[in-house]
């Protein structure tokens, strides 16, 4: 692999240790992938926050580290919402630790906003080309597929590397060849809303970590794209997708059609609505969150919109980023009226939290393939519209 | 005798060979309190890792594998440096940030050079692992 002569030196210790761990890192990576050089990346987006994920060795290691970041860094999703940890029914010994992991990373000059989807943030414009060191599995699949932008699924370290350094290796995604579709999957029905999450969830198992190219019918929103790229990542490994016409290197490229092809059928999606119906009975559902990932401003003003009027009988958060929590005071104070909690910095599957209850419902592809696992909680799936009508117990 | 190898994780270390045919997941297999293999079917099962040249084809599960082997180090039980057949990140990244020496892709076969017991020297600063004179190749 080429280094310059400044990337020599760091890796020879000249700029300290943090900084020279940090270049080691990214070079054996690019030596494992076969990387011919580092490149400049535009953000770094850093997973291993959850103190529930990463433990008191990754707090130590964070907190052993002494640089800044060179380029925007911000965090993955938390165990908690950082104000209301309390109200979620988290514990202080946990919320303690969280807090530390959180001010280590501070310490580094990373932004401490937590968050699965840092592309609505200011600060983060990520557009077409640009090269990325981000870690959220959902967040890598929309920057590369929706946005075109370039990331590989970075682990933790690598994208706190990338943040200090301000490059990471060249190889995978990063480079043409390997955004080429591997194979196609076609679906020959009209879709809406949970459809494009429960067509990742069936779809990811088959993919594995191949990069395929849709044939669809109609035009996915932007948010539907988020929840068939979080469930591919969840039940797959895909870090990119393309939709033929509609994603930007889709546009671009103009695929060949993949020789291998796998059609989704109608019943298959129907499948996922009945699947983990916890025990059979309706009334067995605790808890309805919604915002895997974390919610746009239009999906809190749909769900806004839906809970207008009502009152929630059942425990019940909306997911979503601080930053935008806070750009939308008035949506979030509508949402709330209704009983429903809007919890930031965190989400269902890595807090702690989830484990005090027994039935999850969710709409989201990758809720489902994590929560009974991740969390110890059955959980069955719905659209939006169903999720809100099982909270306010209006079936 | 000196074989050459490719560097990925920096520093030299001398330790006994412990030899596994397995792959590692750091999270759940390996105890990061007593550095024992935990996992029951493992190969290893019941063995400490503590201060060992730990040959294994590569690492394996959940990225949070390479924070273990930093709380490894930090208990005093990690491994003195480890070989492995093809070096996936995990390790990789785990062996970086605990200062383990670390190398892969070994000019001979290591399952064939080495065996239980060896006392080897691993470079993974310039690339090789030393095998002392009187070793039975």
């Amino acid at each position: 692999m080429y280094l310059t002569k400044e990337e020599e030196k760091t890796l020879e210790g000249e700029y300290g240790e943090t900084l020279r761990k940090a270049i080691e890192i990214l070079v054996a990576l690019g030596d494992i992938y076969g990387a011919d050089s580092l490149i400049p990346v535009k953000s770094a987006q850093i997973a291993g926050v959850s103190y529930k994920t990463i433990g008191d060795a990754g707090l130590e290691w964070i907190s052993d580290l002494k640089g800044k970041a060179r380029i925007p860094a911000i965090l993955n999703p938390a165990g908690m919402d950082m104000m209301r940890w309390e109200e979620m029914g988290v514990e202080a010994d946990f919320a303690k630790k969280q807090q530390d992991i959180i001010a280590a990373y501070e310490n580094l000059g990373i932004r401490t906003k937590c968050t699965c989807t840092p592309y609505y943030l200011e600060g983060f414009d990520t557009g077409y080309g640009d090269h990325l060191a981000w870690s959220e599995s959902s967040a890598v699949c929309y920057a590369n597929s929706v946005i075109g932008a370039r990331t590989n699924r970075e682990g933790g370290p690598s994208a706190l590397s990338a943040a200090l350094v301000g490059k990471t290796a060249n190889y995978g995604y990063h480079l043409d060849e390997m955004r080429e579709p591997a194979m196609s999957v076609t679906v020959d029905f009209e879709m809406s809303g949970a459809d494009y999450g429960a067509l990742g969830y069936v779809a990811g198992k088959v993919i594995g970590n191949r990069v395929p190219i849709f044939y669809l019918k109609g035009q996915p929103s932007g948010d539907e794209m988020k929840s068939l790229g979080a469930a591919l990542a969840a039940s797959g490994a895909v870090a990119l997708y393309h939709i033929e016409g509609i994603t930007p290197d889709a546009i671009r490229s103009k695929y060949e059609r993949p020789d291998e092809n796998l059609t989704i059928e109608k019943e298959q999606i129907l499948e996922v609505y009945e699947t983990g119906k916890c025990g059979g009975s309706s009334r067995d559902t605790d808890i309805i969150t919604l915002g895997c990932p974390h919610c746009s401003p239009a999906e809190l003003e749909s769900i806004a919109g839906l809970l207008a009027g009502k009152q929630v009988s059942k425990e019940m958060w909306v997911c979503t980023s601080r930053e935008v929590a806070e750009r939308y005071p008035d949506l979030v104070k509508d949402i709330e009226k209704s009983g429903a909690k809007v919890v930031c910095d965190t989400c269902m599957v890595v807090s702690p939290a989830t484990n005090n209850y027994r039935c999850m419902m969710v709409n989201s592809g990758k809720a489902l393939a994590y929560v009974p696992s991740m969390c110890g909680v059955a959980s069955r799936y719905g659209s939006i519209e169903e999720c809100i009508r099982e909270a306010v117990n209006d079936n | 005798m000196i074989i050459k190898c490719r560097k990925i994780s920096r520093g030299v270390a001398e330790g006994q060979v412990l030899l596994t045919h397995e792959a590692i997941s750091f999270l759940g297999n390996v105890d990061p309190k007593t550095g024992i293999i935990v996992e029951p079917k493992h190969e290893l099962f019941g063995q400490c890792i503590k201060d060992r040249v730990l040959v294994f084809p590569q690492g394996k599960g959940s990225t949070v594998g390479s924070y273990v082997l930093y709380q490894l180090i930090k208990n005093n039980v990690a491994p003195a440096a480890m070989i492995n057949v093809e070096s996936e990140p995990i390790v990789a990244v785990g062996a970086i940030i605990s200062c383990i020496p670390l190398v892969d892709r070994m000019e001979r076969d290591p399952f064939e050079v080495l065996k239980n017991g060896d006392t080897v020297r691993v470079d993974g600063t310039s690339g090789s692992v030393e095998i002392p004179e009187g070793s039975e190749l």
